[in-house]
């Protein structure tokens, strides 16, 4: 009896306090000091004791800002493309694949490639690949008998160029997701309808989806707030350019804190794409609360 | 909803034979998915595929018009990146920060699942809803403010204070997996070790860490694959000392006439780990991917 006292007293608090301690000093103060230095005129690289503070000039200087609000603009354009693409691939794959074949075990681990190696390697590995003078993108275009063009420095084509890169590498994300929960649905109301006379078109629209559709619905959240957190494609493939047409939001906060060197306005920027993520995991709170309790 | 129409199986006339019909043309249908996944996986594989070749091929073999898939293999990249640049400095700070923030990941994230699950406690609720929002940070809101403070706090240009941060990145989804794993666990197991006279630590290192060794493998692999991949924050939380294989590589890009050759073979050294992983541990990386989102 007296170990259950125990248990209950102080033990949770020393079990969860390293962890606690640790999310804040790294999470949590980051972030507030983020919110503290939005109202200081403060240059990279000068010493603390030189910053100014100017209210909230930042944020005035902010909303007259064309950079920003076109890396939003860029931010939201990859997103809903990306993810959209990345959605209905990933269920035209789940659906095509779903039954128990052998090979889908290989498929499904060839698929983790992408998702594991590093962002950097996916960049530079499709910088290459839409490279103008030695891409194999290039190559291929031209054996079609089209004109090669320079992809990564011509608007209106680096960004899809992006976008595809995001599709390679998150398509089986999605895939994943929906095979696993194709496979943890209910087998009986499938049955059900299959006795009914149901097509497997009816099937996969009546039955199936909208058993999956928590699924789906964790899925396209989680990609929206990680195609919000991706920069290291851009960084890597276009550093933002041709101009600012594939300057993230993400990419765009660097740029203003490292290469302009004005911290104040880079942390404004940051509050924005903090606010777009909160936004964001509040839906999938939500959404995905009730799936994590009905365990 | 619509769904509500298979809920009266309509139990008289239902076609039993329509599954053998079904089977017969299945075995078309079988051979064709077969055929169609090989492609997939090869398709999906070229980029990786160009990567690996490109990084045996020479300046010369690189420059030549169209992609030739076929070609003498040379090694002179990778004696390059090896030997020359400062390379395994960089693979050993990837190293160091990579398997001592996994480490110290989970142990901490371990212990907070621990009582996350078993205990009731005030605050609970706080902290297990704060960790799930703070998973969704990105790196670039946190990126201004970490400069600054690790700058002030001595941590900037350390390998410890990479260790730091990559900890706090991780720990959220570390304690997301491992509550699932833990509450998998049954109690009973943990009220016979109090009756065996055990305290909480003891039954933590002793009943509940052996038994869940499938969520630390899964955890491990993804924090490992966070610090090893990790870009932004290593970029400007390092110097030319501490500077981690991510950061190393760009660094190469960013010259004017790309040596392509020993690009991608540097990039085939970061991506080596990535790849053994993703062959040796398949099924820990989709529980860990599915995590949360799919209850199997």
């Amino acid at each position: 009896m007296a170990q259950q006292r125990l248990f209950k007293g102080i033990t949770p608090y020393l079990f969860v306090a390293p962890a606690v301690f640790v999310l804040a000093f790294t999470c949590l103060y980051p972030v507030l000091k983020g919110f503290e230095l939005t109202f200081y005129d403060w240059s990279l690289g000068t010493p603390i004791e030189s910053r100014k503070y100017i209210g909230w000039e930042n944020f005035v200087w902010a909303w007259q800002d064309p950079a920003l609000f076109n890396s939003i603009k860029v931010t939201l354009l990859f997103t809903a493309f990306a993810v959209t693409a990345e959605l209905f691939l990933g269920l035209l794959i789940a659906f095509l694949l779903e039954k128990g074949i052998k090979g889908i075990v290989v498929l499904r681990t060839v698929f983790i490639i992408p998702i594991m190696i590093a962002p950097v390697v996916v960049g530079l590995l499709w910088r290459y690949l839409f490279d103008a003078n030695f891409g194999l993108i290039n190559h291929i275009v031209s054996l079609l008998g089209f004109e090669p063009k320079v992809w990564l420095g011509t608007p209106g084509l680096a960004l899809p160029a992006v976008i595809i890169t995001d599709i390679w590498q998150w398509t089986p994300f999605m895939f994943i997701l929906f095979l696993a929960g194709l496979q943890s649905l209910p087998k009986d109301p499938v049955e059900a309808a299959q006795v009914d006379g149901a097509t497997t078109w009816q099937v996969i629209r009546q039955v199936k989806l909208p058993l999956l559709a928590p699924v789906i619905w964790v899925a396209v959240i989680l990609r929206i707030i990680d195609a919000f957190r991706s920069l290291e494609v851009m960084f890597i493939m276009t550093f933002g350019g041709p101009g600012r047409e594939t300057e993230v939001l993400s990419l765009n906060i660097y740029k203003t804190a490292f290469m302009s060197q004005r911290l104040g306005l880079a942390a404004v920027n940051a509050i924005f794409l903090l606010a777009f993520i909160l936004l964001l995991s509040m839906a999938f709170l939500i959404i995905a609360r009730p799936a994590l309790s009905k365990k | 909803m619509k769904n509500e129409s298979f809920k009266n199986p309509s139990g008289k006339d239902s076609p039993v034979g329509k599954f053998q019909a079904d089977s017969s043309t299945g075995e078309f249908w079988k051979a064709g998915k077969s055929i169609l996944i090989f492609i997939l996986a090869f398709l999906y594989l070229v980029p990786v595929i160009v990567l690996f070749l490109t990084s045996f091929k020479t300046q010369i073999q690189i420059m030549e018009k169209g992609f030739g898939w076929f070609f003498m293999p040379t090694l002179m990249n990778y004696s390059n990146v090896l030997l020359e640049q400062g390379f395994l400095r960089y693979m050993t700070n990837s190293l160091i920060v990579g398997l001592a923030s996994t480490f110290v990941t989970l142990i901490i994230g371990g212990f907070a699942s621990y009582a996350l699950v078993r205990f009731n406690f005030f605050g609970k609720g706080t902290i297990s809803f704060g960790t799930l929002l703070l998973r969704m940070i990105p790196p670039a809101v946190l990126v201004v403010p970490i400069y600054v403070l690790w700058s002030y706090f001595g941590l900037a240009d350390t390998r410890l204070g990479l260790v730091i941060i990559y900890v706090g990145l991780n720990l959220p989804f570390t304690i997301w997996v491992l509550i699932s794993f833990i509450a998998d666990v049954p109690v009973e197991l943990e009220e016979a070790a109090v009756v065996d006279g055990c305290g909480p630590w003891r039954i933590f290192f002793t009943v509940i860490l052996p038994l869940i060794k499938p969520g630390l493998a899964a955890a491990a692999i993804f924090t490992f694959r966070i610090a090893w991949n990790e870009f932004i924050l290593a970029l400007v939380l390092t110097n030319r000392m501490t500077r981690t294989l991510p950061v190393a590589t760009t660094i190469y890009l960013t010259d004017t006439g790309i040596e392509w050759g020993n690009i991608t073979a540097m990039g085939t050294l970061v991506a080596l780990p990535a790849i053994i992983f993703t062959f040796l541990a398949a099924k820990q990386l989709i529980a860990g991917l599915t995590a949360g989102a799919v209850k199997g």
